[in-house]
C-alpha cells in the first residue's frame, strides 16, 4: 500500500514556477486527462522562471480552442482573444510596447487554419512575438473535427472515411513566410520542449515553436491510439532529429531547430528608427 | 488659420491632434487617404502606422495597441467594415477602447467602390452579434469629420467601448476651406486607485468600469470575449452574466445626454421637418435654406450622433414645432427613416423617405419635391 504522505510528496512541484506563474485559484484546468497542453504550458512557465521575467512584463495572448484557454491560467497580463486573431493582437501590443515579452500560444486550427494569414504576415514582419503552436492535429474544443494539420487518411468526426486532403506543415509555412526562429518539438520529450521554447522566448524576432501534442480524446480515439501513452510512443517512433541515421528518416517528421536567424531586424524596434529621422 | 483640406485628411489631422498613437488598416476606397496621411504623420508624433494583411488583422492590432496604452483607430469602408464586425463585439465585451472610421460607399458587397452610399447605418449600430454598446457619430462636412473623429476617440477611451465614425465618400473626398477648432484630447490613462492585489479589472466606479491600467505597473489581469465576472475570468453563472450584460447594455444610455449631438436649422414655425445625416444632411441644408428664401416653412435637423439616437430630443422638438410632415433623405432604402419612425411612435405625422442609391448624391430637386408635394 502506498503511504499517503509519499504519494503527496511525489506531486510536490520541482520548481517554484507554478506558484509564480499559475493562477492556482482557477485550477483544475478544463483540459481532458492525458492532454498535452498542460505539459507544454508547464514548460513555458518553467522557462519564464528560468529567464527571471516578471509577471507584469509578460503579455500572454491566445485565441480560441483548447489551447486558447491557456491564457486564463497564466499569471501574467493575459488576453483570450477571438478565433485566429491572437497574432495581430500580439502585433499591436508589441508595436506599442517593445519592452514587453509578448507570447502567443495557438492551436493548429487557430494558428494556421482561421488565423493562417495572420501567421504568415507575423512571420513576414518579423514582429517580436513568440508563437507556440500546439499541434494536436484536430479541432478538440468543438468535438474532434478535421484540422489543417490532420494527416491525410486520418479520421475525425468530419472525415469519417479518412482525411482526403493533404495536411499542412506548420514549420515549412513559417520558414516560407520568413519567421526568423523555427523549431518543432513533441510532448514525449518535455525537457527538450522547454529548452527550445526557452530559446524561442529569447529570440528577438518572430519565433515559431510547433509542439506536436496528443489529443487522446479525439485524435487518438479515432485513430487507434486512445491511450495518451500510445500517442507519445507514436511521436517517439515517427519523428527524427538531424543527427538520426538516414535510414530512420523515411516517412517521418523532422524535429529540432530549423532556423535561428539573429540578423534580421525586429519590427517594433526598426519602426522606431522612423521616430528619430 | 483656415486651410483647404480633404475630408479624409481632416479625419487624420483630427486623430493626430486628439493624441492618436496607433493606426492599423487595410487599403480600401474611399478611406485610403486616411491611412496615407497617418502613415506620414504618426511617426512624427511617436506613433505607429501598420498596414495589416486584412481588416480583421487591422482591428485586432488596434485592440492590442489600445490595450497596451496607445490610443488607436482604424479606417475602412463597407467590405472592410463587414470583416471587422466580430472584433467590434470583442472590444465591446472586453471593454477596450477603439475607434473605427467607416467612409461609406454604396453596397452591398463590392457595390460601387468609388461612389457614395449611406447604407451602413444599421450595421454600425447593430452589426456585431449579440446586444452590445457602441456610439456612432456622423459628420456631414470636412470640419465635422475632424471634430467627430476626435469625439469618437475621446468617448471610446472614456467609456471603454468601440466608437464608430460614419462618414461617406463625399465627406471623405470633398475639399473645403476649414477653420479648425481647438482639439478635443483623448484622456490619459491613470493607475487604478487600488493596489494590484485588490484590482478587479471589471469592477465599477459610479456605474462605469474602472480605467485600464498601463502595462508593466504591477497589475496583471485577464481579458476575454467570454462572459466574465468583475475579476475578468469566464463565468456561466446566470447572475454574473446578467450583471455584466446589463452594465454593458446600459453604458450608452447612461451617458446619452453627453453623447447626443445634433444641429437644428430654421425650425421655427416649420411645417415640414427634414431629418438627414452625413452628406445628405449637408445637401438637405442647402435645399431648406433655399426654400425658406422662397417663403416655404421648412426646417432641418442634422443628427451628428446616430447612436444613441436622439429619440427624446426629437420627440420634444416635434411636440413644440408641430410639423405636418417629416422628410428623410438618405442614400439607402430607409435606415434613418426607421429610427425616426421609432422615435416618433405615437405621433400621427407622416414620415416620407427620399431614397436613391445609384452612386450619386440625391439631387436637391428630389428633396424639394418631397418637401413641397410629398
Amino acid at each position: 500500500m502506498v503511504n499517503e504522505n509519499d504519494a503527496e510528496a511525489s506531486f510536490v512541484p520541482m520548481s517554484s514556477a507554478p506558484d509564480k506563474w499559475l493562477r492556482k485559484e482557477h485550477l483544475p484546468h478544463i483540459w481532458c486527462p492525458g492532454c498535452g497542453i498542460g505539459t507544454i504550458l508547464r514548460q513555458v512557465i518553467e522557462q519564464f522562471t528560468k529567464l527571471g521575467w516578471k509577471n507584469d512584463d509578460v503579455v500572454f495572448v491566445t485565441g480560441i480552442g483548447c489551447t486558447g484557454r491557456a491564457s486564463g491560467y497564466v499569471n501574467a497580463q493575459t488576453l483570450h482573444t477571438i478565433h485566429g486573431r491572437a497574432l495581430p493582437t500580439a502585433t499591436g501590443i508589441k508595436m506599442a510596447r517593445p519592452d514587453m515579452h509578448v507570447v502567443a500560444m495557438l492551436g493548429d486550427g487557430d494558428g494556421v487554419g482561421i488565423g493562417g494569414n495572420h501567421f504568415i504576415h507575423a512571420a513576414k514582419r518579423n514582429i517580436g512575438v513568440t508563437a507556440i503552436v500546439v499541434n494536436n492535429r484536430i479541432y478538440g474544443m468543438t468535438g474532434g473535427q478535421v484540422s489543417p494539420t490532420t494527416p491525410q487518411g486520418s479520421k475525425s468526426t468530419t472525415t469519417p472515411y479518412g482525411n482526403v486532403e493533404p495536411s499542412m506543415d506548420v514549420c515549412k509555412l513559417a520558414l516560407g513566410a520568413g519567421a526568423t526562429f523555427v523549431a518543432r518539438v513533441h510532448t514525449a520529450n518535455p525537457v527538450y520542449v522547454g529548452q527550445i521554447i526557452g530559446r524561442a522566448l529569447q529570440h528577438d524576432g518572430f519565433a515559431v515553436v510547433e509542439v506536436l501534442s496528443q489529443c487522446p480524446t479525439y485524435f487518438g480515439r479515432f485513430n487507434g491510439m486512445p491511450d495518451p501513452v500510445q500517442m507519445l510512443q507514436w511521436f517517439k517512433e515517427n519523428t527524427f532529429m538531424a543527427k538520426s541515421p538516414e535510414d530512420e528518416k523515411e516517412g517521418k517528421i523532422p524535429i529540432g531547430v530549423f532556423k535561428d536567424d539573429k540578423t534580421t531586424p525586429e519590427l517594433s524596434k526598426s519602426y522606431r528608427n522612423l521616430w528619430e529621422a | 488659420m483656415n486651410r483647404i483640406v480633404m475630408g479624409d485628411v481632416a479625419c487624420a489631422m483630427g486623430a493626430i491632434d486628439a493624441g492618436l498613437r496607433f493606426y492599423a488598416g487595410y487599403p480600401i476606397t474611399p478611406s485610403s487617404e486616411i491611412a496615407e496621411t497617418l502613415s506620414e504623420m504618426l511617426p512624427k508624433h511617436q506613433g505607429i502606422y501598420l498596414q495589416m494583411e486584412d481588416e480583421i488583422g487591422s482591428i485586432m492590432a488596434v485592440i492590442g495597441a489600445s490595450y497596451a496604452g496607445f490610443p488607436a483607430m482604424t479606417a475602412t469602408s463597407g467590405p472592410g467594415f463587414s470583416l471587422m464586425q466580430e472584433a467590434i463585439g470583442y472590444a465591446a465585451m472586453a471593454e477596450i477602447p477603439i475607434t473605427i472610421v467607416n467612409v461609406m460607399r454604396a453596397g452591398p458587397s463590392t457595390g460601387l467602390a468609388t461612389q457614395i452610399g449611406e447604407g451602413d447605418l444599421m450595421q454600425a449600430i447593430w452589426g456585431t452579434h449579440g446586444d452590445h454598446p457602441v456610439a456612432v457619430f456622423s459628420p456631414g462636412n470636412v470640419r465635422e469629420f475632424y471634430i467627430y473623429t476626435q469625439k469618437a476617440l475621446y468617448w471610446a477611451e472614456k467609456l471603454r467601448m468601440p466608437t464608430i465614425v460614419l462618414a461617406d465618400e463625399v465627406v471623405g473626398h470633398m475639399r473645403q476651406n476649414v477653420d479648425f477648432p481647438e482639439p478635443i484630447v483623448i484622456p490619459e490613462r491613470t493607475l487604478p486607485n487600488v493596489p494590484p492585489e485588490k484590482y478587479l479589472p471589471y469592477a465599477t466606479e459610479n456605474g462605469d468600469v474602472m480605467p485600464l491600467p498601463p502595462l508593466g505597473k504591477g497589475y496583471t489581469w485577464h481579458v476575454t470575449g467570454s462572459a466574465h465576472t468583475e475579476n475578468g475570468f469566464p463565468t456561466i453563472r446566470p447572475d454574473k452574466v446578467k450583471e455584466l450584460l446589463d452594465r454593458l447594455n446600459t453604458k450608452v444610455q447612461r451617458h446619452r445626454n453627453e453623447l447626443i449631438e445634433y444641429e437644428t436649422f430654421m425650425l421655427e414655425d416649420a411645417e415640414t421637418l427634414v431629418i438627414s445625416f452625413a452628406s445628405m444632411g449637408r445637401v438637405s441644408k442647402g435645399v431648406v435654406s433655399e426654400l425658406r428664401e422662397q417663403g416655404y416653412k421648412v426646417g432641418l435637423i442634422r443628427p451628428f450622433t446616430m447612436w444613441p439616437f436622439f429619440k427624446d430630443e426629437l420627440s420634444n422638438i416635434v411636440s413644440n414645432v408641430h410639423p405636418k410632415k417629416i422628410v428623410v433623405p438618405e442614400i439607402n432604402y430607409g435606415q434613418l427613416r426607421l429610427l425616426v419612425e421609432w422615435a416618433l411612435k405615437g405621433f400621427d405625422i407622416p414620415v416620407i423617405g427620399v431614397n436613391l442609391v445609384n452612386g450619386d448624391l440625391i439631387p436637391p430637386e428630389m428633396i424639394e419635391e418631397a418637401i413641397l408635394h410629398g
